[in-house]
């Protein structure tokens, strides 16, 4: 959160950022400031880059968290060339760390692709992201005359993100999601095998390849290391991306962001298909191990506050009203059974004191966990889960005719 | 003898709830509220080896060829 | 020519014709009440299915027996051409030709129906949808060509099919049409 200045050699000659700040850690958006922090772009094959990963511990940033070094590996050697994708289409409201990372540096990011694209011996590379995101990826591959890397523009809608719609938006259909049974990694664009990762994993990825695991690692907790970007967003202040070391507490990043925790109610962390967490709750630490017990997960690195003046359950249902419409309107139990957890979810917030509705929401929302071909169903029914539960008073509360915190 | 799991796959992008499926294998499958098909598994159905053969028979005439079997 | 053999051809000609109309008719009605998701006609709704397939795979072979016969009749004049490209014939050019119409398009629906899990749920339904097209085609076809068009029988048998499948269509298209449509929020496709 704070960039310290001093520097700490490690391999070659160029020293790695010290301190958390490292992906932002060239100051500006330019080629030559990118070079003087990180140095040129290194050799690295595939069986090293899959084992530095491994050691590195990086797990990815889109908000599966699925080990980074896994999908690489799961791209079959099979002689057929792969298919490298970065992903910064961030179809997700609360979430902008993308976003900030493509405009401060784009050129990490153009790295990691370059590195990945190289190691693997891939045949195409592709990014994926928003209009306005793209301009400055446009103008860093041009600064450096870097031809291979074809830009596509993601639609502005809240599942453009999620890997198969992102392989089929750039196939040039539209952007929704497809059904799957094989992994992308073994077919995916035009039948080619597809390595997907989000576009910060791919700025980390620079980063590994350049300075080692053993730097990766020296911030961050043991069992998920390194850095990471969130989102901070809420009662205090608007949209912020920051880097953290990973694990850390999340009072202590609402506390050294400047929020007071005497004016959250609560915190909506992982996004909209995130999980709400109550006040006494947030003391877990933002990591996968850490959010586990609570019931969470890190996500896209999204933390919501909720302000003690806000209804929690009024806030749900409009973001389960946002979600039902942003159904991709292909999957039967989606189409119908999202706004129907949103219209239940609408009457409890606002005032209907019928006894059965918590009840009719956590059965809507179990009959539609794992019945659509992408997890926005279940994410939908765990934000609508996590809310009776964190909000279990006010649910009482609004059932005899009161808010706990409106009138 | 290793044993050979085989599931079912329900492709919900071109499911319609149609209930074919539902009428050849009632011991796995329900109807939902809009009459899609709901069973253990969500998109993928382990199906017992006594009722293989109502699970190759529903792939075969699932008029939106929104199931496949596999092992 | 032995002419009771002619007689005989000609007879299995018309007689396969008549049937296949028939069965056309059936498969229609039993091709939309599958489409509607309910289960009709008494049967479960893969009875429908099933029943659907094989009263159209009858009616492919009718309608085979039907052309082989009245190819074989030297009457007709038939000529191999006549079954693929239409329009040609020596005999009733124009009616004959609504009957070569019907004919190919019953093999491509019939082909791309039974390959339907190689070519895709999109190739099948945009091919199958050519059956609204076939069916009245071939009706015609037998009004105008057949020797017995014009008889009354025939003609009550023809009114009868075209309630039937005009009350089925009708059906089709009404809003309520599709099982669970009240409470489903868009149709799917
Ligand atoms: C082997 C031959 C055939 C097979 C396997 C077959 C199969 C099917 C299937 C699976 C459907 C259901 C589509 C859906 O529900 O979405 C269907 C619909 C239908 N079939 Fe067939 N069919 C065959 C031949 C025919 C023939 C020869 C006719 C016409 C005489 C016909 C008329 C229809 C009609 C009218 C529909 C309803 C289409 C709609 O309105 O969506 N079929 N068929
Ligand atoms: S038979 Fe096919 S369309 Fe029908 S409910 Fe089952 S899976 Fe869906």
């Amino acid at each position: 959160m704070t960039t310290d200045q001093s520097t700490v050699s490690i391999r070659d000659h160029v020293a790695g950022p010290a301190g958390t700040t490292r992906l932002f850690a060239a100051g500006s958006a330019d080629f030559g400031s990118h070079q003087a922090a990180f140095g040129p772009l290194p050799a690295m094959d595939r069986a090293r880059l899959i084992d530095e990963l491994l050691q590195s511990g990086l797990d990815g940033r889109g908000g599966a968290g699925f080990a980074a070094w896994q999908k690489l590996a799961s791209v079959p050697a099979d002689g057929r060339r792969p298919v490298v994708v970065a992903n910064g289409a961030e179809g997700e409201p609360l979430s902008q760390k993308d976003a900030a990372l493509l405009h401060n540096a784009p050129h990490l990011v153009i790295d990691g692709i370059l590195i990945a694209g190289r190691s693997l011996g891939a045949k195409e590379l592709h990014l994926f992201a928003g209009a306005e995101q793209l301009a400055p990826v446009a103008r860093a591959l041009k600064e450096r005359g870097e031809v291979r890397i074809r830009l596509h523009e993601a639609p502005d809608t809240f599942i453009s993100g999620e890997a198969t719609a992102v392989v089929s938006a750039i196939s040039g259909s539209l952007a929704v999601p497809g059904d799957r049974t094989k992994r992308l990694t073994n077919s995916g664009l035009n039948g080619r095998p597809t390595l997907v990762h989000n576009v910060e994993t791919l700025a980390h990825l620079a980063l590994i390849s350049r300075f080692g695991p053993a730097w990766f690692r020296s911030v961050g907790t043991g069992s998920s290391p390194g850095s990471r970007l969130i989102t901070l967003s809420g009662n205090t202040a608007g949209p912020r991306v920051y880097e953290i070391p990973t694990g850390v507490r999340l009072t202590e990043i609402l506390v050294s962001t400047g929020v007071d925790l005497h004016s959250v109610r609560a915190a909506l962390v992982g996004g909209y298909h995130g999980t709400w967490l109550a006040v006494d709750q947030l003391d877990a630490r933002f990591s996968k191990e850490g959010l586990a017990p609570v019931g969470a997960r890190t996500g896209a690195g999204i933390i919501m506050t909720l302000g003690s003046g806000s209804c929690g359950l009024a806030a749900t249902a409009d973001i389960l009203a946002y979600l039902a419409g942003q159904s991709a309107r292909q999957c039967g139990p989606c189409i119908n059974g999202l706004p129907a957890i949103a219209s239940v979810f609408a009457r409890l917030a606002y005032g209907d004191t019928n006894g059965k509705l918590p009840q009719e929401i956590s059965r809507l929302a179990a009959l539609v966990t794992g019945r659509g071909s992408c997890a926005h169903p279940d994410g939908t029914a765990r934000l609508a889960l996590s809310a009776l539960a964190a909000f279990a008073s006010d649910v009482d509360a609004h059932l005899r005719g009161r808010c706990e915190v409106l009138r | 003898m290793t044993e050979r799991k085989v599931t079912m796959h329900i492709d919900w992008t071109r499911c319609d709830g149609r209930g074919l499926c539902v009428e050849l294998l009632p011991e796995l499958l329900t109807r939902d509220d809009w009459g899609y098909p709901v069973g253990r598994g969500g998109s993928e159905i382990a199906i017992p080896q006594n009722l293989e053969y109502a699970a190759q028979d529903a792939a075969a005439l699932c008029p939106t060829q929104a199931l496949r079997l596999h092992k | 020519m032995n002419s009771v053999f002619d007689q005989a051809l000609w007879a299995v000609g018309r007689g396969s014709g008549v049937v296949a109309i028939v069965l056309l008719t059936l498969s229609v009605l039993l091709g939309i009440g599958g489409r509607s998701g309910r289960a009709v006609f008494g049967m479960p709704r893969f009875a429908v299915t099933l029943v659907h397939r094989n009263v159209s795979l009858f009616s492919l072979l009718f309608v085979v027996v039907h052309v082989v016969s009245l190819f074989l009749d030297p009457f007709a004049q038939l000529r191999l051409v006549d079954f693929f490209i239409p329009f040609l014939g020596a005999f009733k050019p124009f009616w004959l030709g609504l009957g070569t119409i019907a004919f190919d398009l019953l093999v491509v629906v019939t082909i791309t129906a039974l390959l339907r899990n190689r070519i895709g749920p999109r190739m099948f339904k945009a091919v199958h949808w050519l059956v609204y097209a076939m069916w009245p085609v071939s009706v015609l076809h037998a009004i105008g060509n057949g020797t017995n068009g014009r008889e009354p029988w025939f003609l009550v048998l023809a009114v009868f099919c075209v309630m039937a499948v005009g009350g089925a269509i009708a059906w089709r298209l009404h809003e309520d049409f599709v099982e669970y449509r009240n409470v489903r929020r868009q149709e799917t496709r």
